[in-house]
């Protein structure tokens, strides 16, 4: 009986500290949902994409690549790298699993981890409780999904001033997640400002002006994330 | 190809990412030169997805800059993810407004 309370009271607790997330992500998702209709997807296609990969940057590059007619290994390849952040975090929260948790949970948890709510999840002290992130999901992805929709059903009747103040929200996002350990890490500043000359060098510089926008990310991404970890190998730190 | 096999090859990437460490690694990663490359990827990623798609995004080129400017600016002050998001989309609003005709 217990346990049961315990568990009730943690779920609330997530969809408490889920509903200011929930919030952020409508406002994003619609701009992620202009980028899908320019892609040409359908509202419920939308839908069903952020229900499935709740993930921001990695469905903006999905959109660019099925407006593109990008080919099948492609997109698979463009998900790992735009994603393999996810990698990282579910390998920081694998470390708070306790190991009697049922593997049932690990698969449900692992559905939804985004920068936000593995952030609330591992911001929490102890043990991860499955039923926090569930509490967390369950505001926040309906937002995300609902988001997207509404972005790709309402896009068209928006002037193109808010949509292109829309569209930047996505960016914002990114600078948001980018720009605070880049201030407190030099290595991490160094990565950002090298990540945008590289980028922009990539799409005037001839030969790799040619490749897909996609092709270039991931070149760079491998690039400079070996040149960092050479330069500037992490120390051991059991859960940063 | 079909948009719902676009979809369904990118949750079956995407899943496989998040759930793999949390049912398979039991152990954190031995190589050093790995975590370290693993650490870096997102920061990585993420930049040259911003730059200079984000001036590019926008109708007048000086509407994405000066958002870059100040999502950067605040964002590097603490701004949280929804104030910098929402400090961009004004920026590009109110600039447009005024370069746009």
């Amino acid at each position: 009986m217990k346990q049961a309370k315990g568990a009730k009271s943690a779920f609330a607790e997530g969809v408490r500290d889920g509903i200011p997330i929930a919030l952020g992500y409508f406002a994003v998702a619609f701009s992620l949902g202009i980028a899908a209709r320019d892609a040409g997807l359908t509202p419920l296609q939308g839908f069903i994409a952020s229900v499935l990969c709740t993930a921001s940057a990695g469905e903006h590059a999905l959109f660019t690549l099925i407006g593109a007619g990008a080919a099948a290994w492609e997109v698979a390849l463009v998900t790992l790298i735009t994603n393999a952040r996810y990698f990282l975090m579910s390998c920081a929260l694998s470390q708070r699993i306790s190991p009697e948790m049922k593997n049932g949970h690990r698969y449900l948890v692992g559905a939804a981890v985004t920068d936000e709510i593995f952030g609330i999840s591992i911001a929490r002290p102890g043990a991860l409780e499955p039923k926090y992130h569930y509490g967390a999901m369950a505001v926040a992805v309906p937002a995300w999904a609902l988001g997207t929709a509404l972005g790709i059903l309402m896009g068209t009747i928006l002037p193109g001033r808010v949509v292109s103040a829309l569209g930047v929200a996505l960016y914002g996002m990114f600078l948001a997640i980018i720009i605070p350990p880049a201030r407190k890490e030099r290595s991490v500043a160094l990565c950002v400002v090298f990540g945008f000359l590289c980028s922009w060098a990539a799409g005037v510089l001839p030969a790799l002006r040619e490749l897909s926008a996609g092709t270039r990310t991931i070149l760079l991404t491998l690039g400079l994330s070996a040149l960092a970890a050479l330069l500037f190998p992490r120390k051991e730190e059991p859960d940063a | 190809m079909h948009n719902y096999l676009y979809i369904l090859i990118a949750f079956a990437v995407i899943y496989a990412i998040r759930v793999l460490p949390l049912t398979l690694i039991r152990k954190p990663l031995r190589s050093r030169f790995l975590r370290s490359f693993l650490y870096y990827v997102p920061y990585v990623t993420l930049a040259v997805m911003t730059f200079p798609a984000i001036v590019e995004a926008t109708q007048v080129p000086l509407a994405g800059v000066a958002a870059l400017i100040a999502g950067a600016a605040v964002a590097f002050f603490g701004g949280s993810l929804l104030t910098v998001a929402a400090t961009c989309c004004g920026v590009v609003f109110v600039l447009e407004w005024i370069l746009v005709r």
